[in-house]
C-alpha cells in the first residue's frame, strides 16, 4: 500500500519539480527583458539626460501603447504555432477608414468609430482565421496573402485621398494626449488589456488551450480540444485587437493615407518574439510580448534623443529578432539538457 | 515473374490511375490557365501581343521569375526564404552608392556577389546550425537587410548608370525587340535548374528532404549542407537580380523591390509547388511566371485596375493556390463529419426507440 502510494508520488514530484524549473527559467526570461530595458535607459540617460524628461517618457508609454494591443492579438496567434502577418495591413486600413469617418459624418460619436475599427479588424481577422483554420492552409502563406489584399484594398478606398488632422476633432486627437495622474490613458488601457489577457490565457479553458495547441497539435487534437475553433478565435481575436489599434494609430499621427501602418507586422512579430513567445508555439506570455513592444519603442525612442537617424530602427528590429530567437534556443536546448539530467539523478 | 501473373490487373489499375492523374497533374491545369489568360488577353486588347507590351509584360516578370528559381529549391526542401526581396534591395543599393562613388562596374560585380554570399550564410547558417526556424529567421532578415539597404543609401536615389547597362531595360535581348534580358536569362537558368532538379542526384535529394528529413538524413544525404548551400545560393541569385533590376530601372532607390517575396512566393505556390516541401517542378512555376505576369497585364491594359489594386489578384491567387489542392481533402473530412452526424442522428433514432 504505502509503496503504491509512493510509487505514484515520484513520477508527480518530478513533473512538479520538472515544471518549477521551467517556470524560474521562463520568469528570468522576462527579467533579461526588464534588465535589458533598464540598462538601455540608463545608458541613453547618462549621454542624453533629456531622455528622462517626463514628456519624453509619457511619449513612448502612449505610442507604445497601438504596438502592446496589437502583440497581446499576435501572441495569442503565435501561442497556437502560427503566425499573423497581415496586422500591419489591418491596422492601416482600420485607420484610414476610421478616421474618414469625421469626414463623412460630422459630429459622429467617438466610441462609435472606436466599434468601426474593431468591426474591420475582426471582419479581417475572420476572413483569415476561416481559410487558416477550416481549411487547414499553412498561416504563413494566408496572411502574407491577406498582408497584400487589405493593403490593397485600402489602396483602392483611399486612392491618393488622406485624411488631415483638421477634419478630426480635438476630442478625438487628445485620446493621445490625456493623462491620469501623469501617465497617458492610452497607457493606462494598455495595461489593463494585457492583464486581461493574461488572465485570460492563464486561468480560462478555451486560454489554456491556445497553448495546448502550440505545443503539440496532434495531442491536442486527440485531447479533444475543438482545434479549427480555437485557431478561428486566436485569428479573430488578433484581428479585432488590430483593428482597435488602428483605431489608436489615427488618434496618434492624425494624417492617414493609404500607406499607414507599413511593415508593422514586422515590428509586432519581433516585439511580441523577443518577449519570449516562442516562435514555435506553445510557450509565452502576453506580459513578455508587452514588454518586447515597449523595449522596441524605447529603443527608436532613444536613437532619436541620441540623435541617430531614424533610419536604423528597421535594421535594429531585425537583429532584435534574430537574437532573440537565437537566445531562446541556446535556453531551449540547455534547458532541455538539464532536465534530463535532473531526471536521471532524481531515477538514481 | 510469378509476381507479374499474379498481379496484373494491379498492375492495370495503377496504370490507369496513373493516367487519369497525369491528366490532372497541376502542370495540365497551369496550361489551360496559360491559353486562358492569352485568349483574354487578346481578346481585351488588342495591344496584348504587341510587340511593345510584350516586352513590358518580359521586364516585368524576368526579374522574380529569376528570384522564383531559388525559392523553388528552398520551399522543395521544406523550408522558406522571406528575406528575398531585401537580399535584392540591399545589393540594388550598395551598387547605387558605389557607383555614386565612382566605382567600375568590374569590383561592383564582386561586392554585390559577396554581399549574396554574405546574405545567404547568415540565413543559412541560423537555419542549419543553430537549428532555428527558417520562417522566424528569414522575417528577422527581411527587417535587418532591407533597414541596412536604407542605412547605406539613405533617402537618396541613384539613377545614372554606366552606359551599356542603363539600356538593359529599353533594349530585348540581342536585338529580338520583344524578348527582356530578364526573361532570356530566366529561360537558361531554368532549362539548368529544371535538368539538375530531375536528372542528378542533387536535385533528387532535394525531394527526398521535402518528404522526409530524417529518412533522407539516414539515408547519407547531407540535409544541413545542401540546405546551407540552397540559401547561398538564393542569395547570391536575388543580389544578381537586384542589380539587373536597378539597371532596368536606372534607378536604385528606398523601397525598391519591396514586397517582392509575396510575389515569387505566389509564383512558386500557384506553380504547384508544395509549401510543406516534397514536391512541385520547374515546368510548373514557369507556367505559373507566365500565367502571373500575362494576367497582370492583360488587366492593366484592358480594365481599370491599377498596379496597386493587383496585389489583391495576386494575394488571392496565392491563397486559390494553396486552397485549390487542398480542396480535395476539405471535400473528404466534409463528407466524413457529414456521416459521422448521421450515423450518430441513426444511433440516436435506435436508443429512442429501444427506450
Amino acid at each position: 500500500m504505502t509503496t503504491a502510494v509512493q510509487e505514484q508520488k515520484q513520477p508527480v514530484d518530478e513533473a512538479a519539480d520538472q515544471r518549477r524549473v521551467v517556470d524560474i527559467v521562463l520568469r528570468a526570461r522576462t527579467f533579461g527583458i526588464v534588465g535589458v530595458l533598464a540598462l538601455f535607459v540608463l545608458i541613453t540617460t547618462v549621454i542624453q539626460s533629456r531622455f528622462l524628461d517626463g514628456s519624453n517618457i509619457r511619449f513612448v508609454l502612449a505610442e507604445s501603447a497601438v504596438y502592446v494591443v496589437v502583440a497581446i492579438g499576435e501572441t495569442c496567434v503565435i501561442l497556437t504555432r502560427n503566425v499573423d502577418l497581415s496586422v500591419g495591413s489591418v491596422v492601416g486600413l482600420s485607420a484610414y477608414l476610421s478616421a474618414n469617418l469625421f469626414q463623412a459624418h460630422h459630429g459622429i460619436a467617438i466610441p462609435l468609430v472606436f466599434l468601426v475599427g474593431i468591426g474591420i479588424g475582426t471582419a479581417c481577422g475572420l476572413v483569415t482565421g476561416i481559410i487558416t483554420a477550416l481549411c487547414r492552409v499553412p498561416s504563413l502563406v494566408v496572411t502574407l496573402a491577406m498582408l497584400y489584399i487589405v493593403r490593397g484594398v485600402d489602396t483602392m478606398l483611399a486612392g491618393s485621398n488622406e485624411v488631415v488632422a483638421s477634419s478630426l476633432p480635438n476630442s478625438f486627437i487628445n485620446i493621445f494626449n490625456n493623462t491620469v495622474l501623469g501617465v497617458p490613458d492610452l497607457a493606462i488601457a494598455a495595461i489593463v488589456m494585457v492583464a486581461l489577457a493574461a488572465y485570460y490565457l492563464r486561468y480560462f479553458r478555451s486560454g489554456r488551450d491556445l497553448y495546448a495547441i502550440g505545443s503539440d497539435p496532434e495531442a491536442a487534437e486527440r485531447a479533444g480540444i475543438p482545434i479549427a475553433r480555437r485557431l478561428l478565435t486566436a485569428f479573430v481575436l488578433s484581428g479585432a485587437l488590430a483593428g482597435l489599434g488602428g483605431v489608436i494609430w489615427a488618434t496618434q499621427y492624425n494624417t492617414i493615407n493609404s500607406t499607414a501602418a507599413t511593415g508593422l507586422e514586422l515590428q509586432i512579430v519581433a516585439a511580441v518574439v523577443v518577449g519570449g513567445v516562442a516562435i514555435f508555439g506553445g510557450s509565452g506570455s502576453v506580459i513578455g510580448a508587452a514588454l518586447g513592444a515597449l523595449l522596441l519603442q524605447t529603443i527608436t525612442s532613444a536613437l532619436n534623443v541620441l540623435g541617430v537617424a531614424s533610419l536604423w530602427t528597421e535594421a535594429i528590429a531585425g537583429l532584435l529578432l534574430i537574437v532573440a530567437i537565437t537566445l531562446d534556443r541556446g535556453i531551449q536546448l540547455r534547458l532541455a539538457t538539464a532536465l534530463q539530467r535532473r531526471k536521471v539523478r532524481l531515477g538514481a | 515473374m510469378p509476381e507479374q501473373i499474379e498481379t496484373p490487373s494491379v498492375a492495370a489499375a495503377g496504370s490507369t490511375r496513373e493516367r487519369v492523374s497525369g491528366l490532372l497533374r497541376w502542370e495540365t491545369a497551369l496550361v489551360v490557365g496559360l491559353v486562358a489568360v492569352v485568349i483574354f488577353g487578346s481578346s481585351i486588347s488588342p495591344e496584348f501581343f504587341g510587340s511593345y507590351n510584350v516586352f513590358t509584360l518580359c521586364t516585368n516578370i524576368g526579374d522574380l521569375a529569376i528570384m522564383a528559381l531559388p525559392m523553388t529549391l528552398i520551399i522543395l526542401t521544406g523550408e522558406i526564404d522571406l528575406s528575398v526581396a531585401s537580399i535584392l534591395a540591399i545589393s540594388a543599393e550598395t551598387m547605387g552608392v558605389l557607383i555614386q562613388h565612382g566605382w567600375s562596374m568590374g569590383p561592383i560585380f564582386v561586392v554585390v556577389i559577396a554581399i549574396g554570399i554574405v546574405c545567404g550564410l547568415i540565413n543559412g547558417l541560423l537555419v542549419t546550425r543553430v537549428g532555428l526556424p527558417s520562417l522566424a529567421v528569414t522575417i528577422g532578415t527581411l527587417t535587418l537587410f532591407r533597414g541596412l539597404a536604407n542605412v547605406i543609401l539613405g533617402p537618396n536615389t541613384v539613377s545614372s548608370f554606366p552606359a551599356p547597362y542603363n539600356e538593359l531595360g529599353v533594349n530585348g535581348f540581342f536585338g529580338i525587340s520583344w524578348l527582356s534580358w530578364s526573361v532570356a536569362i530566366f529561360l537558361v537558368l531554368a532549362v539548368i535548374t529544371a535538368g539538375v532538379l530531375r536528372m542528378t542526384p542533387f536535385g533528387r535529394s532535394l525531394y527526398a528532404i521535402g518528404l522526409n528529413q530524417e529518412a533522407a538524413f539516414h539515408a547519407g544525404i547531407r540535409v544541413k549542407r545542401i540546405k546551407l548551400g540552397l540559401y547561398v545560393l538564393s542569395g547570391v541569385v536575388c543580389a544578381l537580380v537586384g542589380m539587373l533590376y536597378a539597371f532596368e530601372l536606372s534607378s536604385a532607390g528606398e523601397n525598391i523591390g519591396i514586397g517582392f517575396e509575396l510575389q515569387v512566393i505566389t509564383i512558386v505556390l500557384l506553380g504547384g509547388v508544395s509549401i510543406f516541401g516534397g514536391r512541385g517542378t520547374i515546368l510548373g512555376v514557369t507556367l505559373a511566371a507566365f500565367i502571373y505576369a500575362g494576367l497582370r497585364s492583360a488587366l492593366l491594359l484592358g480594365t481599370s485596375i491599377n498596379e496597386n489594386d493587383y496585389q489583391v489578384v495576386s494575394g488571392a491567387l496565392l491563397i486559390l493556390s494553396v486552397l485549390v489542392p487542398n480542396a480535395a481533402t476539405l471535400a473528404r473530412r466534409a463528407n466524413d463529419l457529414f456521416k459521422l452526424r448521421a450515423q450518430r442522428q441513426a444511433g440516436a433514432l435506435r436508443a429512442d426507440s429501444g427506450g
